[in-house]
């Protein structure tokens, strides 16, 4: 009877597993409890005591700013990427202590949930966003747009994520995670082996926050195809632009796979259906090679961008035009394609023949043909060139070194030979992690650093920049160096315990110490936030001029941060960089090009709305009835979903006007500004 | 970088519904992604039936067709419905709205009548990987159908309260795009599933 009203909520064994497990793991999950607690205390008491409810719903609940999106993106990408740390710190510790009689800290349900936790959080809930925050700061302002080209779907599309987020990290509280690996594979996450909430967690969150990439795939492709500013032809446009481009179509074709793929496994779990069941003619490896088509793709959808922030990088801080713009461009293109025909190369031993094998590993190959000609090209657009050696330059010089030596392995593991030996050890995990740490983590850390300035109008400290990159590249190393020899020794992947005879443990206690010295990296990044924040207004800090780095792209032709409305007169360009040509002809000493005496127009803007919130409310009210069993609430939060959506279509009253008054108040208090900050 | 006359554009246009129309495109080639993958899985799974029914034994032809016809009307009728829409008659445009939602609900109601008739012969999804792969391809494109039915309440509920204007003209371009789609997917539904299924 029960069941009826709270689903598999009435069972204390679903909801409270950790009530019957060792007092050991009690405490751990006791002690992220009043971690929790106390976080959220501070959270909800702060906002309550500074008064600031409203503002944060004003501001940025409800606002459908690309720049204020961007912001929130960040922010909970950040908070995700600690707790995936912490994730991975659990998991380098139970590995260096789970030798011979030892098993370590961790219970083996705990220590599955870990890994898979660590990857889904870091793929989705960390790099994905981060990346949508790169989109949204830097896109729309580089090629001279008002906003992306359906605002309210960017907020839902930020919300969406968030819902996703929620119910990942809903599990810590109630009921488990998924314990199957990040992709989930069957039949190990069929209801038959994995009967708990914790896959549908996974299923749900990812989903949730999938359709909400997908969205944002759709709504950046339109942006740039669409809103580009006079002038701004294809060949003409930033290169990170060029990058957002290829990686939003790789989205959009790629991420309907991964709902059809997830869609599928939850009809076999909740509807007894048999894809990928192993009985009644289910077919594991479909949903293996449905993942992977997803999958393989999503690894460029991430690079891509990181290689575009490298090339903006490389180009302001060598103070010349990239070298070699257009074999960069045709690079990312055939990148975008060859990645949908590599898919394979993640499970050589399928055993789907040599000939298979042979066309996979050759096409894998391949790849690194473009990728190479874009590492010459960062390398020549360097030469000669007067290198200033900021922090993000530390980190692309960084990636160029941790990006080589992953690629390489990455080469090696695509021929099926070495494939099968390698396959599933921490061989393997040492190369993903060599080019997702070297070549997306540290072009997102170049790109914040880059980009900072930007959304706040001061500059990130410097030296505390440095010693994060320092740490962060010799904790690397230090970390998966030894997985590397590892892996070489035959150990598997997501090992729970091993032999001591087998030798691994010095390996993996080296191993650890890099992960703490990644930590000290961090540390130093959030030394680095309160520093510059508390310094904001003083010299070195602060920027009123809105191009702190002298540089080429339209983002730096508008104020820090820019107005709601991003420009007050439409940009119009004629050739790649124009806004550093425009300095160069020295308009304005300020880096600013000349001075206007057009009037102001009115300009057109969307309204804030509440809608993408509130949706996103409905689908979270849905998401978390279908993981517990809660029927009825699950009926109630599609049709409220349905509903408000279709409250959001019939509102015709979403856009208005900036009047050419408010407009010129705005850049004449700019203007003064500047003025004041020369003198 | 001057004040050029694109400026002026924002002006005289309030309502640019390129970006839309563009935009729903888009949509639509990642829905086709969508139906792709689930085709892809039934060619994987359609001789997978584990001692359980094949198509041959379970579809039947005329039915189908007979389906089929309605929703190519509806399809039809829908044309009609933007054609009236360039002549401005908002009355005429619900006309045939009205008229194509009821084909598609007769389509719909059809398709639930052959799925309740499977299942109570105890031909259910969970029989075989088979039929699993059956009951999600065809009734992911009638879910479509039907939230295309929602839509297009919504759509003469929005019309007659403020006419054919920039912005509905705009929708109805939009859900035109989306039915004429439903229908190719369904054409593919036709001779991949029962077509070919029946032979």
């Amino acid at each position: 009877m029960l069941e009826t009203f709270i689903g598999k909520l009435s069972n204390p064994h679903e909801v409270f597993p950790y009530l019957y497990e060792p007092v050991s793991q009690q405490l751990i999950i006791l002690s992220m409890f009043i971690f929790i607690i106390i976080g959220g205390v501070a959270l909800v008491g702060g906002l309550t005591y500074f008064k600031k409810w409203g503002y944060l719903w004003r501001e940025w609940i409800i606002t459908v700013d690309h720049k204020r999106i961007a912001v929130m993106y960040f922010v909970v990408a950040f908070i995700m990427l600690f707790r995936g740390f912490v994730d991975a710190a659990m998991m380098r510790t139970q590995q260096a202590l789970a030798s011979g009689d030892s098993t370590g800290y961790l219970i083996p349900q705990h220590f599955d949930q870990i890994f898979t936790a660590h990857g889904v959080i870091m793929i989705f809930f960390v790099a994905m966003p981060l990346m949508f925050a790169l989109f949204n700061i830097a896109v729309p302002l580089q090629i001279g747009a008002r906003d992306v080209a359906f605002p309210f779907l960017n907020s839902l599309s930020f919300w969406l994520f968030v819902v996703g987020v929620v119910l990942a990290n809903m599990s810590l509280l109630i009921g488990d995670f998924a314990h199957a690996g990040w992709l989930a594979y069957p039949p190990f996450s069929e209801l038959a082996y994995s009967p708990s909430v914790g896959t549908d967690y996974y299923i749900w969150a990812v989903q949730i926050s999938g359709l909400g990439s997908l969205l944002s795939g759709i709504n950046f492709f339109v942006t740039i195809v669409k809103m580009r500013c006079p002038g701004m032809t294809l060949m003409k446009m930033p290169i990170f632009t060029w990058t957002v481009f290829f990686s939003c179509i790789l989205i959009m074709a790629s991420f309907p796979v991964l709902t059809v793929d997830l869609a599928l496994l939850a009809l076999d779990r909740y509807m007894d259906m048999h894809f990928f069941t192993t009985s009644y003619g289910g077919d594991q490896m479909m949903y293996v090679n449905l993942i992977w088509m997803w999958g393989h793709p999503e690894v460029y959808i991430l690079v891509l961008p990181a290689f575009g922030i490298y090339s903006e990088i490389v180009a302001t801080f060598s103070k010349k035009p990239l070298f070699g713009y257009t074999t960069m461009v045709w690079a990312s293109g055939v990148i975008t394609i060859l990645s949908f025909l590599v898919w394979l190369h993640h499970f050589f031993t399928m055993g789907s023949g040599a000939d298979v094998n042979a066309f996979f590993g050759i096409m894998t190959m391949i790849i690194s043909i473009p990728t190479g000609v874009k590492l010459f090209n960062w390398i020549f657009t360097m030469y000669r060139g007067r290198i200033t050696f900021t922090s993000p330059m530390y980190w692309m010089m960084g990636f160029f070194a941790t990006f080589t030596i992953g690629g390489m392995t990455g080469v090696m593991l695509s021929v099926p030979g070495i494939d099968f030996q390698a396959h599933n050890s921490t061989f393997l995990v040492a190369h993903f992690h060599n080019v997702i740490i070297g070549g997306v983590v540290f072009g997102y850390f170049a790109g914040f650093t880059y980009w900072f300035p930007k959304m706040f109008g001061f500059r990130l400290n410097e030296r505390l920049g440095k010693c994060a990159f320092w740490c962060w590249i010799i904790g690397f190393f230090v970390a998966f160096m030894p997985l590397y020899i590892l892996g070489g020794m035959g150990m598997t992947r997501r090992l729970y315990h091993y032999d001591a005879a087998t030798g691994f443990q010095p390996f993996l206690i080296v191993a650890a110490i890099g992960a703490a010295i990644i930590a000290v990296g961090v540390v130093f990044q959030v030394l680095q936030l309160i520093v510059s924040i508390k310094n904001r207004h003083k010299e070195g800090y602060r920027d009123v001029t809105g191009d702190p780095w002298n540089g080429r792209t339209l983002e730096w032709a508008t104020s820090s941060p820019p107005a709601f409305y991003n420009f007050a007169h439409d940009p119009e360009v004629n050739c790649i960089d124009a806004f550093w040509y425009d300095k160069q002809k020295g308009l304005d000493v300020d880096n600013k090009p000349k001075i206007r005496t057009e009037p102001y127009h009115d300009i057109h803007m969307p309204k804030d709305t509440a809608m993408g919130f509130i949706i996103s409310v409905f689908v979270l009210i849905l998401g978390f009835a279908m993981v517990w069993h809660i029927w009825w609430l699950a009926i109630v939060g599609v049709i409220c979903t349905i509903g408000s959506v279709i409250a959001r279509a019939c509102n015709y009253d979403i856009d208005y006007y900036v009047k050419a008054s408010t407009v010129e108040a705005i850049e004449t208090k700019h203007q003064q500004e500047i003025a004041g900050a020369k003198l | 970088m001057s004040a050029t006359p694109m400026v002026n554009d924002h002006h005289t246009h309030h309502f640019d519904g390129s970006k839309n129309v563009f935009g729903f495109w888009i949509y639509i080639m990642t829905d086709c992604i969508l139906f792709a993958t689930l085709f892809a899985v039934y060619a994987v799974l359609h001789s997978h039936t584990y001692g359980g029914p094949h198509g041959k034994e379970l579809f039947s032809l005329p039915f189908v067709l007979t389906e089929t016809m309605i929703l190519l009307t509806s399809s039809f009728s829908y044309g009609l419905a933007m054609l009236a829409r360039n002549t401005g008659n908002k009355n005429i445009v619900i006309g045939w709205l009205w008229l194509t939602f009821f084909l598609g609900l007769s389509f719909i109601s059809m398709e639930i009548y052959e799925f309740h008739a499977m299942y109570v012969e105890g031909n259910t999804w969970a029989t075989s990987a088979f039929l699993s792969s059956f009951f999600t391809l065809v009734s992911t494109h009638g879910l479509h159908v039907s939230m295309g039915l929602i839509w297009m309440l919504t759509l003469i509920y929005q019309i007659n309260k403020h006419g054919i204007t920039a912005v509905t003209k705009t929708k109805l371009t939009c859900l035109g795009l989306f039915w004429h789609f439903l229908d190719i997917v369904w054409i593919f539904v036709f001779s991949v599933v029962y077509l070919m299924g029946a032979i």
